[in-house]
């Protein structure tokens, strides 16, 4: 039977046209393709917070400092620095040769614009400038800062890891309202953002920064020169978990950034995939709303912790036993330059509900609904709200679980009554100080929802702040959390490793907290 | 031409009447794109600032009335997250979306109406039990099912197609059919089964009219008895649930770009509910609601074309 003449040539024609699409399209021979932990929508990692938007700021800005794999503060954009014999004075030199991706040289004055507005915003940033007496741009590569205060961390404040990373943009762009998102995506960094490729809920593109100019020294954690050895990067957002690790597995993707918990086992016997976890790993939050009785009452609080089997926690969020530190019951990181166990003795034994009923007793409580914020992802926070809801019950309390998504919960916790307990996690970059620890402010309305209020918690953590040396520092961290465990503006409910899978066909994969995308090669 | 002419004035009061009801309701629903922005640390300082610059601050009808403004001048808005325009977000997604309902539809029908054909011109037979039978599976099976099965055999399995990820035809056939296979495939086996037990169910009506009766005495040819006298007369419900397929389509396309990682409108829309991009969300409404009036005018003007009774 012959195929009808029309029919014949349109297909003919398709099959051409396709074969000519095919020849014409570019190609990226080595192309990183991400999974990544989600969906990019917003573009300023100082309006903010989010891990997705910290990332995407390591991709296309520099700091002037960074941490090296050690947590040692390393200049990174500044070339040298010197500092007055009272610590008060300081002053930076940038490195020469440094430019924005739009071809415009770093000035001293960018720097200076960028950490204003990180100091506007960030809960470190706002104890330095606190401080700050006067900053301000010399030359073109020149800028200094006099502290009317002492300051001990400055640089480890300038280096800091995590959100909100100090990331140093031009001036004009630094200029906008710290509340207000930025509209340009100019940085120093070693990637360039492709935002005519940016398809918000599926695909964020980086190509390489023909302009940066990569320190001398090896990659040294966030440190070191970033030599960038891919021509581009794909963020391929994934929302379903399964179609995820599919497409990693069948090597579709090169790196799968934070695979749900319970992918673990399956991932490490793969022999193609490499898991790596910081080091540090994350902290467990439970937090208490300090305005709602009875956990207005700190006895309340403490009770929650007699509530607590961390290994309960994290088994429950499904982490294998090789990715849970055991019972960390420092507030500032097992493992961190701050970890103490100061003030942790009464509550080294664990789990008691007896405890927790007589504490819960004594703070006044007498049978009101208790309620619970139980998100219905990410798993993580959804599988520790189930633990304390079912604990609480145990220990006789009156709980409401109320199910939600995480955005009516983030909502909902933001009202100051109608709530009384949810939960969070934060990565160790973010806990391991009082100066980056969030969550472990206590000035009433201005701390994060929960809103703790301990005036002598606030002096400690100025007086941490405020102390050059390490040795007196580390008996404020002491005396710190001592009081914190006191006051308990929130139970951590454990330590645990997110690992980051890869293929097998990368190579230079820095294990930092953060997938940095400098250094890798693919095969 | 006047049916034509009103039934385009009347997308005007649905669509304004659809803004009030999706307006209302997403302001009236708990959550706050501020406090997603704000983040875990922001305290209740920074989320009001939030909310101050994106005007979120303003009374509701000033809310509205701003955007009902900015509807009027052809505008959809900003995302509040993304700061991208809205009318371009929704652009980017309509292609993936577009080609996989399309597609999906054009697999049930070239599958669904031969089978329905034959199913009831052989009622009774084993070829009519087992296409019920099959029917029915894939009716019953939810699309997550069949996709997940299917990207475990031809994908994991096999490797013939890739497991998820979307292809525009401008990067070549080749891509754009390997990538839109497997969810076309578990999309369409739902519509196919629908279409196929109408097919049947109208086919078998008509076959035993008078008239078939007639023509079969007058010896016309089976090819012809079904197609040009049966299945014409069979048209108009078959169409009919084409058209509501297409517009089921377009929204009920959400479970298949989730599993293979699509970027349409329907995920578009997912991800702007999680995350309350109030101004997304109404457009994206906007969007679907005038494309439902249009595929339901463009069904009832195909009833005339198979029907020459129906005139408007």
């Amino acid at each position: 039977m012959r195929m009808p003449t029309l029919f014949r040539n349109s297909i003919l024609t398709v099959c051409l046209l396709s074969g000519t699409v095919l020849v014409s399209q570019p190609a990226f021979a080595a192309t990183i393709h991400m999974i990544p932990q989600g969906d990019l929508k917003i573009l300023d990692p100082i309006q903010n917070p989010g891990y997705i938007t910290r990332n995407h700021g390591y991709m296309i800005y520099d700091t002037l400092f960074a941490q090296n794999a050690a947590g040692v503060v390393k200049p990174q954009m500044v070339d040298g620095w010197t500092v007055s014999a009272d610590k008060k004075s300081w002053s930076f030199k940038l490195r020469d040769g440094l430019k924005w991706s739009d071809g415009s040289p770093v000035t001293a004055a960018d720097c200076v614009a960028s950490l204003k507005r990180w100091g506007a915003k960030d809960v470190s940033g706002r104890l330095l400038f606190a401080a700050i007496g006067d900053i301000k741009a010399v030359d073109a590569s020149n800028f200094s800062i006099t502290l009317k205060a002492p300051f001990g961390p400055v640089l480890e404040m300038l280096g800091k890891p995590s959100s909100n990373v100090p990331f140093m943009m031009p001036e004009r762009i630094a200029a906008t309202d710290p509340n207000e998102q930025i509209k340009e995506t100019i940085g120093s960094g070693p990637f360039v953002f492709k935002r005519d490729e940016w398809v918000p809920g599926n695909k964020v593109v980086y190509i390489k920064n023909p302009l940066y100019v990569p320190r001398k020294e090896p990659s040294d954690g966030l440190a070191g020169g970033k030599v960038v050895k891919v021509d581009r990067v794909e963020w391929n957002y994934i929302p379903d978990q399964n179609t995820a690790l599919t497409a990693f597995r069948n090597g579709e993707m090169d790196i799968y950034e934070l695979p749900p918990a319970d992918f673990i086992p399956t991932l490490t016997t793969d022999a193609n995939i490499k898991l790596a976890a910081d080091p540090l790993g994350n902290q467990g939050w439970l937090r208490p709303n300090h305005l709602a009785a009875p956990f207005d009452n700190p006895k309340a609080r403490q009770a929650l912790y007699f509530l607590v089997n961390q290994g309960e926690y994290l088994a429950a969020a499904g982490f294998p036993e090789a990715y849970r530190h055991k019972t960390c019951m420092a507030y500032f990181m097992c493992g961190s330059l701050n970890e103490s166990s100061s003030g942790a003795a009464p509550y080294a034994g664990g789990k008691d509900l007896e405890k927790a009923k007589k504490l819960l007793q004594e703070a006044g409580y007498k049978g009101e609904k208790i309620v619970v914020l139980t998100p219905s992802e990410p798993p993580v926070q959804a599988a520790a709200a189930m633990v304390t809801v079912q604990n609480l019950k145990k220990a006789g309390v009156n709980v409401e679980a109320q199910a939600m998504d995480w955005s009516t919960l983030l909502a909902r916790r933001s009202k100051k009554d109608g709530w009384h307990i949810f939960h969070t996690f934060s990565v160790g970059a973010d806990v391991f100080s009082p100066a980056v620890n969030a969550y472990a402010q206590a000035n009433c309305d201005k701390a994060p929802s929960g809103w703790p209020c301990d005036t002598k918690l606030e002096e400690l953590r100025a007086a941490w702040v405020a102390e050059s040396d390490t040795t007196k520092r580390k008996a404020i961290t002491d005396d710190l959390q001592k009081r914190m465990y006191e006051v308990v503006p929130y139970v951590n409910f454990g330590q645990f490793f997110q690992p980051m899978a890869y293929r097998n066909t990368l190579s230079g994969v820095l294990n930092v907290g953060v997938p940095v995308m400098w250094n890798i090669e693919k095969k | 031409m006047n049916y034509l002419l009103k039934r385009l004035l009347a997308v005007i009061p649905v669509l304004a009447v659809v803004a009030v009801i999706v307006f209302l309701l997403l302001h009236l629903a708990p959550g706050d794109p501020a406090v997603i922005i704000g983040g875990d640390t922001a305290s209740a300082e920074d989320i009001e600032r939030i909310r101050e610059t994106l005007g979120l601050n303003r009374p509701l009808p000033e809310q509205f009335f701003h955007w009902v403004g900015q509807i009027l001048q052809g505008n959809l808005g900003t995302s509040v997250f993304t700061g991208m325009p809205v009318a371009e977000m929704i652009m980017q997604r309509v292609e993936p979306t577009l080609w996989i309902s399309a597609l999906t539809m054009l697999f049930a029908v070239v599958f669904a109406v031969p089978m329905g054909i034959v199913a009831a011109w052989k009622a009774g037979t084993w070829f009519d039990r087992a296409i019920s039978g099959l029917a029915v599976a894939a009716f019953s099976l939810p699309v997550f099912v069949i996709g997940y099965g299917l990207v475990y055999g031809f994908s994991t399995r096999l490797g013939w197609f890739p497991v998820q990820g979307f292809k525009s035809l401008s990067d070549g056939f080749v891509p754009f059919i390997r990538h839109l296979a497997l969810p076309v495939i578990s999309g369409g086996l739902i519509y196919m089964a629908l279409l196929a037990r109408m097919t049947r169910s109208t086919m078998l009506e008509v076959l035993g009219e008078d008239y078939i009766r007639t023509a079969r005495a007058k010896g016309l040819s089976k090819r012809r008895l079904l197609l040009r006298h049966a299945l014409k007369n069979a048209a108009v419900p078959i169409v009919t649930t084409i058209g509501l397929g297409i517009a089921m389509l377009l929204s009920g396309v959400i479970v298949t770009e989730s599993v293979f990682a699509i970027p349409g409108i329907g995920r578009l829309t997912v991800d702007s509910i999680l995350r309350r991009d109030y101004p997304v969300i109404q457009g994206i409404v906007l969007v679907t609601a005038t494309a439902y009036v249009v595929i339901n005018l463009v069904t009832d003007l195909l009833y005339g074309l198979f029907d020459p009774r129906i005139r408007y």
